[in-house]
């Protein structure tokens, strides 16, 4: 592996300033099971690895039924699914964090790490999108927000400014009669990377029949993961129907622009566009009416 | 040449102080600087299992760890396991199931057992395969490796 150096930050204030003065030739390193291989593998250069561990903020694990979930951007895929409240409420984005890697790798890879890595098919994107998540970002001027869905700009690329890093994420407490799902395909049972992923998060009515509102993303199918918006408003106001969820999956597969590779073809990842998208908008709507 | 750093961890109970450069991973410390070459390299992408390490008290591929980051954090490694005199009995059980051949994926299949009986004394064969999903075996073909994880946790 390239030589460089190893800074354990401290406090938010301290990263920032030494990602503002290193710029590109400093990188974050929260659980470092995209980082790490990618340095070794010489995939990216850097001087500066910044180990955000030690900082108080990044490591906030906090459910509030009034104020929602503060997700600290290192906090491991494992602290997630460990807490019911978090599996109660934000089930799709558990979903994603129980297939990341196997055991060892959600010992050590944060929900943040995922995010900011922006891979295409990063696990963890579709369902944030889906749970309104935003972005609670630090840097030189201060913090700002920003929603998921606008946070990825291409492979590998966000819309971090020089300086920049996450610092947590931040998801509402979900509506009543709420509730999400996320799944992917892939060859096998077990760590892969996702040809397709889908996420669906939808609010039904007290009698569970009518769909509320929804809100429905993509992984894999495009530089970045996907807002299917128009997919996700035709269905506000809709009956609970085949009809209905069919509408919306061909919406959805509307928006795909897959690419052809090793994994799979453009063709058949919009086919399956149209699959996991009827089967995570089912899934969710089957969660909230199973709910008491 | 690279600066190196002083770190000073537990290993198996032991207070430990290397010296390494930042690059070299937590497994290449264990094996080249402290001589502890029971886990193994196999993939060195995270791919594998053979390297895993138990990291305060959490499953993690050795490979993926910065040795400079273990700073002030306890480790167990294969090493730990066995008293002077007496194998662990994940160990036993492996040996009585004949659950490995080559046994290069042995030490990481055993720690990333350990790391579930110590979390949940009980599995079911389904918890054992989705556990064990990151640990790669050429050679056996799993059910022996899984079959002797049961017989660990009921000899417990
Ligand atoms: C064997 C294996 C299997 C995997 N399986 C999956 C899978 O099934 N699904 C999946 O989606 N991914 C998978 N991954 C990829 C990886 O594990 C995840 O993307 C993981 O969530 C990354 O998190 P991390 O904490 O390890 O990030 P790191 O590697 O530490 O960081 C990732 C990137 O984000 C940047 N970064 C991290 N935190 C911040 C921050 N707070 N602010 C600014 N920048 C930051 C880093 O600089 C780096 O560029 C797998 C990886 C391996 C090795
Ligand atoms: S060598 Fe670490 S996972 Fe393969
Ligand atoms: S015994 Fe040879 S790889 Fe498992």
């Amino acid at each position: 592996m390239q030589d460089f150096a190893y800074i354990a930050a401290n406090t938010v204030s301290e990263a920032v300033t030494l990602l503002d003065e290193k710029g590109q030739s400093a990188r974050i390193l929260a659980g470092g099971t995209d980082l790490i291989v990618q340095v070794r593998e010489a995939r990216r250069d850097v001087d500066w690895m910044i180990d955000i561990k030690s900082i108080p903020e990044v490591n906030v694990l906090d459910y509030n039924a009034d104020t929602g979930l503060t997700l600290g951007a290192a906090v491991e895929c494992y602290k997630v699914y460990a807490v019911d409240e978090i599996c109660d409420a934000y089930p799709g984005l558990v979903d994603a964090t129980k297939i990341i890697g196997g055991t060892a790798i959600q010992g050590r890879a944060a929900v943040g790490g995922n995010l900011c890595n922006a891979s295409p098919a990063a696990d963890c994107i579709p369902p944030l999108i889906v749970l309104n998540a935003s972005c609670v970002i630090a840097g030189p001027n201060g913090e700002r927000e920003l929603p998921v869905e606008q946070f990825c700009t291409g492979p590998g690329q966000t819309a971090f400014e020089n300086g920049e890093m996450l610092v947590s994420l931040k998801i509402p407490v979900p509506a009543n009669n709420s509730s999400s799902f996320y799944l992917r395909f892939i060859p096998r049972n077990e760590m892969d990377i996702a040809v397709v992923g889908a996420g669906a998060s939808v609010t039904l009515d007290n009698a569970k029949q009518t769909i509320v509102s929804a809100r429905i993303a993509l992984g894999a199918v495009a530089p970045t993961p996907l807002f299917a918006e128009e997919a996700s408003a035709l269905l506000a106001g809709r009956e609970v129907s085949d009809a209905a969820i069919d509408e919306a999956a061909q919406a959805a597969q509307s928006i795909a622009r897959p690419i052809s590779d090793m994994r799979g073809t453009a063709e058949q990842r919009t086919h399956l566009v149209g699959v996991l998208t009827r089967r995570a908008l089912n899934g969710a709507i089957q969660r909230v009416r199973d709910a008491a | 040449m690279a600066r190196k750093s002083h770190v000073q961890t537990t290993i198996n109970g032991e207070t430990v102080e290397f010296l390494c450069e930042s690059r070299q991973s937590l497994l290449e410390v264990l094996r080249d600087e402290l001589h502890l070459t029971g886990a193994k390299e196999g993939c060195n992408n995270g791919n594998c299992g053979a390297c895993s390490v138990i990291l305060d008290g959490r499953l993690v591929n050795s490979c993926l760890v910065l040795g400079v980051e273990t700073e002030g954090k306890s480790v167990e490694t294969i090493e730990g396991l066995a008293e002077p005199d007496k194998l662990h009995p994940i160990q036993d059980a492996f040996l009585e199931n004949a659950a490995l051949q080559c046994g290069i994926c042995t030490p990481g299949f055993i720690m990333s057992a350990k790391a579930l009986l110590d979390q949940n004394p009980n599995p079911t064969e389904h918890e054992i395969r989705y556990w064990l999903a990151g640990n790669l075996c050429r050679c056996t073909g799993y059910d022996k490796i899984v079959r002797a994880v049961l017989d660990a946790a009921a000899a417990k």
